[in-house]
């Protein structure tokens, strides 16, 4: 120990270096971003980056002297983890929050609708709900696990000194500056980057930070192979860096205005945006969870990867091919139709990568099933393996352009999505959690595994409600838009349809709030339990699997 | 260049790239001398009992 800390003192912190850089320069943007800004916008964020810059001085003052800034290579860098999974937690909860706002919007529109308050509209509110689920909640668990399996899998230290850090309260400003954006009515128009060009360059940075963190760890790795999940990691890292940098492409109207012109106009603007989307989901909402499976599941029932060649080969086939299924989101649109042909194609082709990769998680349970009685952690993994294998069959079905002719545009598609983010994404992420939670605080067993069960059971019905609600209220939409009666003329108008909608919306709303409820559960639990407190009703020696009484 | 002379030359470049990628991923994931090397990978999540300390 004592040689390497002579070693890493002898070093320049270039990490320290780095980050006061970036302090200064964001902080000599910022000032004249208060002081010029066109918009409300700008100015709002310019005193944001100001005070991020200051703060992120500040702490590095005032850790400057201590320990905290040692970069102790025989031990994990495992500080940062346990930030992630306070961030996950609380921007899951504030994310599945508004999204049951938005929701009961949807459902109630005369009773939830504030005409004086402007950011509290539908508009507004739903950027905020997706961008909160998939990038704050999904991001923060997906940097918290990605750091916590690089380095038990290479058996290094992250890479970086203090880049971690930069990398996660870096990630924290981008989330804060894109949410108060939208708030603002600022935004790009592009779903899911919505962000506008200051907000996407400061991501760039940071992003750019972490692919650094992840590369460094595995280039100083002391073990040869490198794990798969680890690939999925990178995969992830990498085509997440690619997508967001050309789908943003833009010259901002001035150097203080939100506004900017895209680089692509028309159809190619329309193209590159589901390249986009639908890589953001085929590669942060699936390669990046893919990895925690990867990870958690052999960890949770001590068992091997069932197969380790099946995870090579659904490794490259899945990234192989999930980049050129985005052209299924332009079903009869402008874009040519061989295009919109090969995209379908190879969402359908699609189901295979996705299915051995489900079924390769779910068969490392084999010869240990007995174990999903008695831990409801696994219940949680398995239950969003399943969800997975739901919604990754389902999108093919719908990627074809004979079926996609009902389902674009209407409930069915959000349906599919939230089987998707609410059953794999979310549950794995859960699972994940609540593992991470005791190996980060050295906690024997979490506070309570009743309560994992309430959440369990409160999450599935929920995703129940919901995407079950969305399938009627979805086909329905659909059948009525293309109904004509014997003149040749539409059956319905739109505002008969959006009537129709109104208990399946209130059915979709009520799943919602009880997935919500079963979050908050579990943010009880994680705070339980790093506090070191253990269910009085559950004794610990009975999370000895070999003392629970035979049924 | 016509359409159709570009759209052979895609299609069927496309699909050669597509089965020599996999062709290569399953000769990698099948060859004997690799089977030792993923069956100890298959275990490395299990292997870091000493979860606070490099080893």
């Amino acid at each position: 120990m004592e040689p390497n800390l002579l070693k890493t003192k002898a070093m320049p912190r270039f990490d320290i270096i780095f980050t006061c850089s970036v302090a200064f320069l964001v902080a000599l943007w910022a000032v004249f971003a208060t002081s010029h800004a066109e918009d409300l916008g700008m100015a709002f964020h310019g005193w944001i980056f100001l005070g991020a810059a200051i703060a992120a001085t500040l702490g590095l003052v005032f850790t400057a002297h201590g320990t905290a800034l040692q970069n102790d290579q025989s031990t994990y860098s495992d500080g940062v983890i346990r930030f992630g999974v306070i961030a996950s937690t609380f921007w899951g909860i504030v994310g599945m929050l508004v999204g049951v706002v938005i929701a009961s919007q949807l459902a109630f529109p005369e009773l939830l609708y504030f005409k004086d308050f402007g950011f509290l509209n539908f508009g507004r509110l739903r950027p905020l709900h997706t961008s909160a689920v998939i990038f704050a909640f999904g991001g923060n668990v997906l940097l918290a696990t990605s750091f916590y399996v690089v380095q038990r899998t290479c058996r290094a230290r992250l890479f970086g000194g203090m880049l971690p850090w930069f990398v996660f309260w870096g990630y924290q400003l981008f989330i804060v500056l894109a949410a108060t954006g939208y708030l603002l009515g600022v935004s790009s128009g592009q779903e899911y980057a919505e962000p506008t060009w200051h907000v996407d360059l400061w991501l760039t940075v940071v992003w750019v930070a972490y692919l650094l963190v992840f590369l460094g760890t595995l280039w100083k790795r002391k073990e040869p192979h490198i794990y798969v999940a680890n690939w999925f990691y990178l995969a992830f890292i990498v085509t997440i860096a690619m997508l967001h940098v050309v789908n943003n492409l833009a010259v901002p109207t001035s150097a203080f205005a939100t506004s900017s012109y895209p680089l692509f106009g028309g159809v190619q603007n329309a193209l590159t945006q589901w390249w986009y989307g639908h890589n953001a989901v085929g590669f942060f909402l699936t390669a990046g969870f893919l990895a925690i499976m990867y990870y958690f599941i052999p960890k949770q029932v001590n068992r091997p990867v069932y197969s380790y060649q099946l995870s090579i080969v659904h490794f490259w086939a899945l990234i192989f091919i999930y980049i050129w299924a985005g052209p299924h989101h332009l079903h009869y649109t402008a874009l040519p139709q061989w295009a919109q042909t090969l995209g379908m194609t190879f969402s359908i082709i699609l189901w295979m990568p996705s299915w051995g990769g489900m079924i390769n998680g779910l068969m490392t349970l084999s010869g240990a099933w007995d174990k999903l009685r008695t831990d409801p952690v696994l219940r949680m993994f398995v239950a969003s393996l399943a969800f997975y294998g739901m919604s990754t069959f389902e999108g093919p079905v719908m990627s074809v352009r004979a079926v996609n002719s009902l389902s674009h545009y209407t409930d069915w598609t959000i349906g599919h999505v939230h089987s998707g983010a609410l059953g794999w994404v979310g549950m794995v992420s859960f699972g994940a959690l609540y593992a991470l939670t005791p190996w980060l605080w050295k906690r024997e067993r979490l506070y309570s595994l009743k309560l994992v069960e309430m959440h369990f059971w409160l999450s599935t019905i929920g995703i129940l409600f919901y995407i079950s609600s969305m399938w009627v209220s979805g086909i329905q939409q659909g059948l009525m838009w293309r109904s004509y009666n014997e003149f040749g003329f539409l059956s319905y108008s739109f505002v008969e349809t959006v009537k129709a909608m109104h208990l399946p919306y209130i059915v979709r709303a009520i799943g919602g709030l009880l997935y919500l409820i079963g979050t908050c559960i579990m943010a009880y639990n994680l705070w339980r339990t790093v506090d070191g407190a253990v269910a009085k009703k559950e004794p610990l020696t009975l999370s000895n699997p070999n003392l629970v009484p035979a049924e | 260049m016509s359409y159709e002379q570009l759209s052979a030359f895609a299609q069927t470049s496309g699909m050669i790239y597509f089965m020599a990628i996999f062709a290569a991923v399953c000769l990698y994931v099948f060859w004997p001398s690799n089977r030792a090397k993923f069956d100890k990978a298959a275990r490395m999540p299990l292997e870091n009992e000493d979860i606070d300390h490099v080893r």
